[in-house]
């Protein structure tokens, strides 16, 4: 079995390069690549553009990435935990394409399938359907979107073995596979590295065959962005 | 006037029994707490989760399990976890059968604008955009009026929309309306001790009356 290991996060990121097209897992805080992102804020990289649903909060996950300059431009559905970001989009210094969460999560999803483009009724006769092709199928009326694609994946699972397996957990598996097969190098961190075997099959989540690099990640931290109890 | 809980009581009267329904964050969500115990529903979750239920205990809490609104949640058994272009799946195959969602403005024909205020306010859409655009029944839970007293039930929305002739029905603080096909808000219920001259006087798109209007009974 191929073997996927690298050391570390360090070692994971290290040859991204300034411009990169990057695509990051996880739905709020839930299940986004901790360590690969503190490791990139180690590296003197600008100018990334970064699809992830959201984009962080201000002291934590792509927010520490904002906070430093580093993005050029992001794409995704919903960035309202995050006042840097309103501060750099408002002032113009950050791009952002804002893009329905079901057609974000396809146009990934088509990217890692080999579908250039697909069509989809979220938007039509909305602002993001202005410059779209507009197509009616059985009386109703869809939108063309175009496949994304990444230089780089950087994705979490819970757990995954040498070869590149991963299984995810709860709902921290959200965006995770699909950016994993979109991205050209797909970088995995796991809370749980084991040999190649180790795993059910039956039970594996994304297959070793979309993941290029495989590390276990190290002092997750997890944050809760709503901690809402009952008593 | 109706509280935001009880805008949330009356929408839960029109849950069925094996609905599979995505709530919105905000007054929808609270409809969970009012759905009658006897009725089998499941409550999607669009980043993917089939079968929410209530929130944990400081003990439950795990990090792993959040709903749409990021909000900390726990299962109920027999639920399904999946990845958001299955959950997107779902909701644009049709197989929820009712989104219930909040909005700041809705047109006489069925318009709603809920993503974006010019200028002021650039959160994104979510996944809203997607929901409107593929349930097939879709309530929206909002205030009659904003805090400055002018109508959001409009000829044509004002705000940038977020999806056409989508919505079917709209609980208020002030009312229960349906929107006609030819376009307009057909009246179909007062709140307790709402006249339906106030209602009229606070609907600036057209109002449909037929008859007498009932009282809300909740």
């Amino acid at each position: 079995m191929i073997n996927k290991t690298v050391k570390d996060a360090r070692e994971a990121v290290k040859d991204i390069p300034s411009g990169a097209f990057l695509m990051m897992g996880g739905f709020g805080l839930c299940g986004i690549p901790e360590n690969s992102i503190a490791a990139l804020l180690e590296r003197d990289i600008k100018d990334l553009t970064i699809v992830s649903n959201n984009a962080g909060v201000d002291d934590f996950g792509i927010g520490l990435l904002l906070k430093r300059r580093m993005v050029k431009k992001m794409i995704s559905s919903y960035v309202g935990e995050n006042a840097e970001f309103e501060r750099q989009l408002l002032s113009g210094e950050l791009e952002v394409d804002l893009i329905p969460q079901g057609t974000l999560a396809e146009r990934v999803r088509a990217g890692g399938a080999g579908i250039p483009a697909f069509f989809t009724p979220a938007g039509v006769g909305t602002e993001v359907a202005e410059g779209k092709e507009v197509r009616e199928f059985d009386g109703k009326l869809y939108l063309m979107e175009r496949w994304l694609r990444a230089d780089f994946s950087l994705v979490k699972a819970w757990k995954g073995d040498t070869a590149g397996n991963l299984i995810f957990k709860g709902t921290a598996r959200n965006f995770n596979p699909m950016m994993a097969a979109a991205g050209k190098i797909t970088i995995a961190e796991v809370e749980e590295l084991v040999p190649a075997g180790e795993l059910d099959p039956n039970q594996i989540h994304t297959p070793g065959i979309y993941v290029q690099r495989i590390f276990q990640g190290e002092n997750y931290e997890k944050r809760i962005e709503q901690r809402t109890t009952r008593s | 006037m109706l509280s935001k809980q009880q805008i949330a009581q009356r929408i839960a009267k029109e849950v069925k029994n094996g609905q599979y329904i995505n709530l919105g964050i905000g007054i929808p969500t609270l409809v969970a707490n009012y759905i009658p115990e006897d009725l089998e529903i499941v409550l999607q979750s669009e980043n993917g989760l089939l079968g929410i239920g209530p929130f944990p205990t400081e003990a439950e809490i795990d990090p792993d399990l959040i709903n749409a609104g990021k909000q900390t949640i726990t299962m109920v058994k027999g639920s399904a976890i999946f990845n958001s272009a299955e959950s997107f799946a779902m909701i644009r195959g049709g197989h929820v059968h009712l989104t219930i969602l909040g909005a700041m403005e809705v047109s006489e024909n069925g318009d709603i604008a809920n993503w974006k205020i010019p200028g002021k306010m650039v959160k994104g859409m979510g996944g809203a955009m997607d929901l409107v655009a593929s349930a097939e029944n879709i309530i929206v839970a909002m205030q009659h009026c904003s805090k400055s007293g002018d109508s959001k039930l409009l000829p044509e929305c004002t705000l940038p929309i977020t999806g056409i002739r989508c919505v079917k029905k709209i609980v208020t603080d002030l009312a229960v309306l349906e929107i006609h096909q030819e376009g307009g808000f057909i009246l179909k219920e007062r709140a307790p001790g709402i006249s339906v001259e106030e209602i009229k006087q606070k609907t600036a798109g057209k109002l449909i009356i037929e008859g007498d209007i009932p009282e809300m009974n909740i």
